[in-house]
């Protein structure tokens, strides 16, 4: 086994991993909600992508830019008349009702799609590669993690440079109190839902670029965005970086050994984290 | 000086209701009973579906509704007593419905270093936690060759045909091999579901049932006052796991082939059994009770829709939970005050009022 | 007509009722304390002032406006700022982004900028980039006042601003107090300690058990008179 390559590999695969992670570390770390349905929404956001490609003959990139403004909406409305009904103490109705969700996505699109497996093409762009000294990566997969890299500073500028950025942590601490200085909690989280969606949307288009997707494929999504943010640790976007990239490595070292030890491998990884490190590498104080 | 009385105060769980209910729950078992000799083998296989998923909603429910903890990975008991039972029937010879009871051990063994790591976690990473975990049993499981890898396997030819008790059937009623079995699984389902209703309710009417409901509502709290939350929780857990794996096996007896996607699907059983338990009414014994019902009712009536199934049970899902998050029965119980598993502790005897004079600070 | 008023106010949690018809007036540019033991109700008179607790639609108004019903976003954007009961900062914001978000919900020019709340509390300026909660209960209540400031606000609802404090520190804050009267916001205080409460207001009103017992001028005010409002008949002697 090529060890660097292997590890290049796995950190590469770690953005695409980071990407997943992004939208949910961020709905998670404001509104505490656990968004069973985030995998598939990654997927359903695929199909979209896929749609205005086929159905506008538009470039996959220019098509995810046309996407990210409607799935921003979808995000905002389906929080905003949905998901806020669902806060509140007790930590079962948001769970259930996403997981509800996540049921009626993949079989929305099962009845509109098929269950045959997708692919988004990218044309030159998917086997381009590109040589780092000794070793050779392809070119979407170095865009992927440029990609992670650039929406977690991005969000990072946003949530510590801005106004609104500030209303998001100020939300997350103290909901009543946030109410009393003019935020108005059920839009800040319409919001936050929102802006996930766009990642959401870079993610779907990382997605289905690089391997073949169907209905049921937003599931393991789900979980390997889970994974990333609970090893990062909760609140940390960087730390969502670094988890996506200690999944992707685990999980590349085990494909080496043996391809079919690949998810174990990750699966491992993460528990292995969480028995040390039970709220994850980096989470914030306050929780 | 005020005269001190001592009141004769009883705590008290039963009203009259529940007793009537409990005469005519009696009287639907016994006449549960014959139902292989009286109906036929379709409905027999039906009722074995509802009894066996009644068991796992009534564990499930037990973790979420009254533990607080809300499992999303129940599969890995369900698949680990599968495969147990698989592996002692074709590997060594056991007789399937002993093998049953020993996949249930089985179970309870994989619970105990998964609670160990588990109960570290809380909330969403809990939930997390368990179903990596499930995913995980999945995943070495299908690395098992000789039960079949990734594709799974099928039961020997003979090992249901020569289980304890079918000859017996086969002499005394006239059945055969196959209607048998059927009825032996049947029989066994019906046993498991009675125990774990029976264990459940048992379990809340006891002094350990009022420690959960501490534990689920404010888990400092009830530390506060003695309750061993850990052990509480550790106990359920456990008992949970024993029932699923055994009502796993049970399930893989009667369907014969297993494979791990199969027997570990998150959708069969969890997806399924949450819905279930959301519909019915959570935190109930009731409540899966409903629930069951009304889940057999929606497939047999949406069976030929394909993916529309699920569609349509996710949206129920969603639209329960918003508006009746205590389930059909909740919405009953709440409008009549019907309990009919009363677990409510009721103050009995004693006097009503007992007025007394306060000393200068009142 | 009085700039902020209550009709016959009542408030209850769940099945226990906390206020039972409470009236209050507030005029332009003065200052109103609100004395009580604990208990009595002016915790809850300030929620249900703040929008925080919902209240009928007609027992509030302000300038004329029925805000009973409002919520607190809104209650906020006319120019009504809550210093809450415990401070309350943000721990995730540092020092001069919760000044800051002061103004999140109302953007009103006027004598209150980040440069005039360092110049009323000089130490907020040097602390400006800690985390706000790393700061002394003293210092945390400065910013709560400077975040409730910053909205230029008609209306400063203050929440037992002594509660946890040292006297020497109390009665620092609330030598800010006569700038912040210049600038001629009504004020509205809840205080346990009293003789702060008498000093620095116009009026006082006295709450026991959701009720008001008491109104006056605090120099028209004798100590007994306030002993059996603050108290009840037969309550204890002072000491």
């Amino acid at each position: 086994m090529n060890w660097l390559d292997t590890i290049a590999q796995g950190i590469l695969l770690g953005g695409l991993y980071a990407l997943f992670a992004a939208g949910l570390s961020l709905v998670f770390g404001i509104m505490r909600l656990v968004n069973l349905a985030h995998g598939d929404l990654i997927v359903f956001a695929a199909f979209l992508i896929l749609s205005l490609v086929s159905l506008l003959g538009l470039h996959p990139f220019v098509a995810a830019l046309i996407a990210a403004p409607l799935m921003f909406a979808a995000g905002w409305i389906l929080q905003y008349h949905l998901l806020n009904r669902t806060l509140g103490k007790d930590i079962l109705p948001p769970l259930l009702v996403t997981f509800g969700l996540s049921i009626v996505i993949q079989n929305g699109l099962l009845e509109g799609f098929t269950a045959d497996s997708r692919r988004i093409s990218a044309g030159a762009l998917e086997t381009a590669s590109v040589s780092l000294g000794s070793i050779n990566t392809g070119v979407m997969p170095m865009l992927t993690f440029a990609s992670a890299v650039l929406v977690i500073v991005a969000l990072n500028q946003l949530i510590y440079r801005t106004s609104i950025g500030r209303a998001f942590r100020a939300t997350s601490d103290d909901v009543t109190t946030a109410g009393l200085m003019g935020i108005r909690p059920q839009r800040i989280f319409a919001m936050a839902t929102g802006l996930a969606m766009v990642v959401v949307t870079i993610a779907a288009l990382y997605l289905g670029t690089r391997a073949n997707f169907d209905p049921t494929s937003g599931p393991a999504r789900l979980i390997y965005a889970f994974e990333a943010v609970i090893i990062g640790g909760l609140g940390s976007l960087w730390g969502t970086l670094v988890g996506g990239i200690i999944l992707g490595v685990a999980q590349t070292i085990g494909a080496a050994i043996n391809p079919e030890w690949q998810i174990l491998a990750g699966h491992l990884a993460f528990l292995l984290v969480l028995l040390f490190k039970p709220r994850g590498l980096f989470p914030r104080a306050a929780d | 000086m005020e005269q001190l009385l001592s009141p004769t105060f009883k705590v008290e769980t039963r009203t009259g209701l529940s007793a009537a209910f409990a005469v005519m729950a009696a009287i639907v078992v016994i006449l549960a009973f014959p139902a292989p000799l009286l109906v036929s083998r379709g409905a027999v296989q039906d009722l074995f579906f509802i009894l066996t998923m009644l068991v796992l909603a009534q564990c499930w429910n037990l973790l979420a509704g009254y533990a607080g903890l809300i499992s999303v990975g129940q599969q890995l008991f369900v698949g680990c007593g599968a495969y147990a039972m698989f592996a002692l029937v074709s590997l060594f010879g056991l007789d399937p419905m002993v093998a049953v009871i020993v996949a249930g051990l089985f179970a309870v063994v994989v619970a105990v270093p998964t609670a160990f790591f588990t109960f570290r976690l809380y909330g969403p990473y809990f939930a997390i936690g368990t179903w990596v975990i499930a995913e995980v049993g999945r995943l070495l499981f299908a690395q098992w060759k000789a039960l079949g890898g990734g594709t799974g396997t099928s039961l020997p030819h003979d090992a249901t045909r020569d289980m304890i008790g079918v000859d017996l059937l086969k002499s005394l009623f006239r059945m055969k091999s196959a209607e048998a079995g059927d009825a032996l699984t049947y029989w066994f389902a019906l046993v498991l579901a009675l125990v774990t209703i029976g264990a459940i309710y048992w379990l809340l009417r006891s002094r350990h049932g009022l420690g959960l409901a501490a534990v689920r509502d404010n888990e400092q709290a009830a530390r506060a006052v003695g309750v061993d939350a850990r052990r509480m929780k550790t106990i359920v857990y456990l008992t949970a796991a024993f029932l699923t794996g055994c009502c796993g096996a049970l399930i893989y007896v009667q369907k014969q082939r297993i494979s791990p996607d199969a027997a570990f699907s998150v959708i069969d059983w969890t997806a399924y059994v949450i819905f279930i338990v959301v519909i019915g009414g959570i935190g109930t014994i009731e409540g899966p009770i409903v629930g069951v019902i009304v889940f057999f009712l929606l497939q047999n009536l949406l069976a030929g829709y394909g993916s529309w199934y699920l569609l349509i049970l996710g949206l129920v899902a969603i639209v329960t939970m918003l508006f009746a998050p205590r389930g059909l029965w909740g919405l009953f119980s709440d409008r009549t005050g019907i309990q009919l598993f009363p677990v409510r502790r009721i103050l009995k005897g004693g006097p009503l009022e007992h007025k007394q004079m306060g000393g200068p600070n009142g | 007509m009085a700039l902020l008023e209550t009709h016959a106010l009542t408030a209850s949690y769940g099945d226990f009722q906390a206020l039972f018809g409470v009236d209050i007036c507030l005029e332009e540019g003065e200052t109103l304390a609100i004395i009580g033991a604990n208990g009595a109700g002016k915790t809850t008179l300030m929620r249900s002032l703040s929008g925080v607790l919902k209240n009928k639609p007609g027992s509030i108004s302000y300038r004329g406006e029925s805000i009973g019903a409002l919520a607190a976003p809104d209650i906020m954007a006319r120019g009504i700022a809550m210093v809450p009961e415990g401070r309350r900062l943000f721990p995730s914001l540092t020092v001069e982004e919760n000044l800051l978000i002061g103004t999140y919900g109302r953007k009103t020019a006027g004598p209150w900028t980040l440069e005039s709340i360092y110049a009323l509390f000089p130490i907020l300026k040097e602390r400006r980039r800690s985390p706000a909660t790393a700061l002394s209960g003293g210092q945390q209540q400065m910013v709560a006042i400077g975040r409730a400031l910053m909205s230029n606000p008609d209306v400063l609802l203050c929440d037992e601003i002594s509660l946890g404090l040292a006297p020497v520190v109390v009665r620092d804050i609330y030598t800010a107090f006569p700038r912040i009267r210049e600038t001629g916001a009504a004020i509205i205080i809840v205080e346990q300690d009293i003789a702060q409460a008498l000093k620095v207001s116009n009026r006082v009103y006295c709450m026991m058990e959701g009720r008001i017992t008491l109104s006056g001028k605090p120099c028209d005010l004798d100590r007994d008179a306030i002993h059996k409002a603050y108290f009840g008949a037969d309550g204890h002697e002072l000491a």
